[in-house]
């Protein structure tokens, strides 16, 4: 328990909860709209195919500033999302391979420019490797600030455009048809879920990032049945799993954050989708052995059909 | 002249494409105020596409939809005119209330950014007193039946408060029960002097529901009072063979 | 055999033995599915690993193949709950276990030579090291024979199996009539995915086995329909793939596997964008040119219909069809003259009339579609 208490009032550790405490939180609202609207792989192949922006940045800017490289990741992400979209509009190629090809061919890229960027003699090019897997704790205080900058825009947003990106996720045709721009609400709320992404990655590292944006979502869906509750639980699961993630990797030797994270949040994941009142698998076997022998009490045979 | 009755839709020289293929041709259809009209056609004939095409959903390769007299095209015209998609179109596992999906319906009116009020709620529960769902405010809409569903969007669609209301297939999969009150919200809305446009796929209930039907595929085969239009030979042009395009071909 | 000869042969060989199960991924629809899986077999190995002590145990394939197959059990028993879409499912069970090996490979790292990097990223450059040595005799890099069987054993599945696999991908219900259950067969499809994402990954990194999997087909996909010619256009372009991908590398002196990566995506692009019928260009090109007969055809009737009554002049003339079609004059000029020009219409008084040509071009026309 000492040892809780020290970590808490630890400096480095509070800026590196915070930051995962803020992805969490960022994610599982961003998130719970990417669920939804049956997007749940987009935020995989947004985070694989920000590889190559990241390390672009540094080669063209010569930076390693926080920001330079996820305005790098920034542009590639949405680069990518347009590909995505283009070839699917214009071919009769699916969704689900155009966004494994286009995820797979920009993470090549990435490593072709990691290794080109490797061969620049003294570009210090260590710390780019890092999205990959993402290292929290090599989170700054100024990394902080970026990310409750980016988050507090993110927030008014969704507050701001509550009402149309329920509508919108719900019925797009029906919010068309109420003078509500489809395309208009598409690209916003798009470009915010890429941004979300975006913000985990130093933390969470491209590989984990999809999970940070999906598991909250689904965790968060099976206890409720209001949208605002779905977010906001989404939004708490996220920021627990983050601290969560953080303090058992500082208490742990050698526990990776990012991974920590992620098992945080599909433990929640299983206990919801295992436990959740009314909706859960448990709950449903219940409901079937309760039938069951409600059905025997009234004479039926044994063998009733399952579903 | 034609030109004194009042109409509620206006279309001309519609012609829809989806790649390739064109699914409506050269429609041309005037459906006077207050009227229920019934949409009717063989599967794939473009019911749905021209309610679309209608509302402005998709693109027409040709032509124009006026509403109301020409008074204004689908975008200025938004707030009179009300649509009820098929109920199939939407995910019901959404987590939502009865009562949220209906108000929905008032977004409309609001415009961007700006809350429904009290009012908005208050007119969520009359409308939904109106289709007997007044009961199920508070059901979560994955709990709800076909025809519960149905009706949900029928009064969604009366919360827009509009004038002339699309409506895809209302009848679809749905009880007996929840058939009749349709049909009678329907007879409601009329006496309101509000024009109903209808998909409709049940040709037997034609006469008894409408007053008004089009007989479609991929073009107009006949447009009219039931009692002029809805005859055998129509529904054969629309059902067996392709009909009249071109006047004298046939 | 110079290890340059060496790193192509390899390159080539996992390129196509990647690319023959992914046409069957593309067109099942479950390309992700081969995402999740090259993530998940980094479990399959480190377990294995723990069981063996021996990193060149055999056993670790077996265990990396049995992981991609739990995984995909995994995600379709969660996504049979309903309780969330199938997509999630993929996107909720992968990151877990792939968390999971992450932890157990940095928390006994000391006892694990199991380097993340390049199970993930692969080095195609370092294979020929590892030598096949049979009594002293060396036969060559090690990974050409691994990889060699691999596409013998995807080759020979596809041959003695293309029925089942076509009727399951195809049409399920009829495949079930037939007697050849769906489910086993896209459990013995998921197996030999995991099997051949686990003999790629060493040369390739999983990550990038994606690539390799869906690059080639999806890029087939849209040269040819015939599934067994789009098999061996998607050998044919894993193979050029791996060739142009290992020359490029070379030359830059880049990652090779992400450099093959690039490539695939690279020819992917050029065939997107010009690929004769289904490419961009002809895919713009025809929509506009549909346009076009469409609004011809519009205009041809419209004059057919009108031609001769009394209304002629109010719905024919050059200066009124605007307002009749919702043309804007221009346009209306412009498909007037290609309508004069094809010897449909002339112009008479400044009315479009239709010639006994253009009358016949309107029946046809007519007929071509509606009649049937």
């Amino acid at each position: 328990m000492d040892s809780v208490l020290a970590l808490f009032s630890d400096f480095t550790f509070q800026t590196v909860a915070l930051g995962s405490a803020l992805l969490g939180l960022i994610s599982g609202v961003l998130g719970s709209f990417a669920v939804l609207r049956k997007q749940s792989l987009l935020g995989d192949g947004v985070s694989h195919s920000a590889l190559p922006g990241v390390v672009m940045a540094f080669v063209l800017l010569g930076s390693k500033n926080t920001e330079v490289l996820l305005l790098g990741a920034l542009l590639s992400g949405l680069l990518a999302t347009l590909l995505i979209v283009g070839v699917v509009r214009h071919t009769r190629v699916k969704f689900d391979s155009a966004l494994a090809l286009v995820m797979s061919v920009f993470f090549g890229l990435g490593l072709v420019l990691l290794t080109y960027v490797q061969k620049i003699p003294n570009s210090n090019q260590a710390g780019l490797k890092r999205f990959i897997f993402g290292q929290a704790s090599t989170l700054l205080q100024r990394d902080i600030v970026l990310m409750t900058v980016c988050g507090l825009i993110l927030l008014a947003l969704v507050l701001l455009f509550w009402k149309e990106f329920k509508l919108f996720t719900f019925d797009a045709d029906f919010a068309q048809s109420l003078g509500f721009s489809s395309k208009k609400l598409n690209l916003l709320l798009s470009f915010m879920i890429v941004l979300a992404i975006i913000i985990g990655l130093q933390t969470v590292g491209v590989i984990l990032m999809s999970a940070m944006l999906i598991t909250p979502a689904v965790a968060a869906r099976q206890w409720t049945n209001k949208l605002w509750v779905m977010v906001t639980l989404s939004a708490l699961f996220g920021a627990i799993s983050g601290i969560a993630g953080t303090a058992a990797s500082s208490l742990v030797p050698k526990l990776p954050t990012g991974p920590a994270i992620v098992v945080c949040v599909s433990s929640i994941v299983i206990v919801s989708v295992l436990f959740a009142p009314g909706r859960g698998v448990l709950h449903r076997i219940y409901q079937h052995r309760k039938n069951r022998i409600l059905y025997k009490l009234e004479g039926g045979e044994m063998d009733v059909p399952s579903n | 002249m034609e030109k004194q009755q009042n109409y509620a839709v206006e279309v001309e020289d519609l012609t829809v494409a989806y790649d390739a293929k064109p699914v409506l041709w050269d429609i041309d259809l005037k459906i006077p105020k207050g009227q229920l009209m019934a949409v009717v056609g063989p599967n794939g004939a473009g019911k749905t596409t021209l309610i679309k095409a209608m509302l402005g959903l998709l693109k027409p390769v040709t032509g124009a939809v006026r509403f109301l007299d020409g008074s204004g095209d689908i975008r200025t015209l938004k707030n009179r005119i009300g649509y009820v998609p098929q109920s199939g179109s939407v995910d019901w596992d959404f987590p939502a209330t009865v009562q949220d999906v209906v108000l929905m319906g008032c977004y409309g009116k609001l415009g961007w950014v700006r809350r429904p009020r009290k009012a908005d709620i208050e007119l969520t529960k009359q409308t939904l007193q109106k289709v007997g769902m007044q009961d199920y405010t508070t059901r979560q809409i994955s709990q709800l039946s076909g025809g519960q569903q149905q009706r949900v969007f029928l009064a969604r669609a009366l919360a827009q408060e509009a004038e002339v209301y699309f409506m895809d297939e209302p009848f679809k999969g749905v009880d007996a029960q929840t058939e009749r009150a349709i049909v009678s919200l329907l007879k409601d809305l009329k006496k309101q002097g509000k024009t109903v446009v209808v998909v409709h796929h049940d040709l037997q209930t034609v006469p008894d529901y409408f007053d008004w039907v089009t007989l479609i595929n991929l073009r107009v085969v006949a447009s009219g009072p039931v009692e002029e239009v809805f005859h055998e030979e129509n529904l054969k042009k629309t059902y067996h063979s392709s009909g009249t395009l071109l006047r004298s071909v046939v | 055999m110079s290890p340059q000869i060496e790193i192509q042969i390899i390159a080539v060989v996992v390129a196509v033995a990647c690319a023959l199960p992914g046409v069957f991924l593309v067109l099942r629809k479950m390309s992700m599915m081969s995402d999740s899986i090259t993530h998940t077999i980094l479990l399959g190995i480190v377990l294995a690993f723990f069981v063996t002590h021996d990193l060149s145990s055999p056993l670790l394939i077996v265990g990396a193949a049995l992981m991609g197959v739990v995984t995909v059990w995994l995600t379709e028993m969660l996504s049979r709950t309903r309780l969330l879409a199938k997509d999630a499912a993929i996107g909720v069970v992968f990151p877990l276990l792939f968390s999971i090996a992450i932890i157990l490979i940095t928390r006994y790292a000391g006892s694990v030579h199991l380097d993340t990097d390049s199970v993930l990223l692969g080095e195609l450059a370092f294979a020929p090291f590892d030598r096949m040595v049979i009594g002293s005799v060396d036969i060559g890099a090690k990974a050409i024979y691994t990889t060699g069987i691999l596409l013998l054993i995807n080759l020979a599945a596809i041959i003695i199996f293309f029925k089942e696999l076509k009727a399951a991908t195809f049409d399920p219900m009829l495949a079930a009539v037939l007697g050849f259950s769906p489910a086993l067969v896209h459990y013995g499809l998921m197996t030999l995915v995991s099997l051949t994402t686990v003999g790629a990954f060493q040369a390739v990194g999983s990550v990038l086995v994606v690539a390799f999997m869906i690059g080639p087909p999806v890029t087939a996909y849209l040269l040819t329909d015939d599934l067994k010619r789009m098999l061996i256009v998607s050998g044919i372009i894993g193979a050029v793939n791996g060739i142009l991908g290992y020359q490029a590398a070379a030359i830059l002196d880049v990652s090779i596997a992400g450099s093959m990566a690039v490539v695939t995506g690279q020819v992917f692009l050029l065939v997107f964008v010009f690929a004769p019928r289904r490419g961009l260009i002809s895919s713009l090109l025809r929509r506009r040119k549909q346009k076009m007969e469409f609004a011809k055809m519009t205009l041809l009737f419209h004059l057919y219909n009108h031609a001769g009554s009394d209304e002629e002049a109010s719905e024919c003339g050059v200066d009124t069809i605007p307002a009749q079609l919702h043309w804007d004059s221009a346009y209306t000029v412009k498909m007037i003259r290609f309508l004069e020009r094809d010897g449909y219409v002339q112009l008479l008084d400044g009315l479009a009339k239709l010639t006994e040509e253009g009358r016949n071009a309107s029946i046809r026309n007519y007929n071509a579609l509606f009649a049937g």
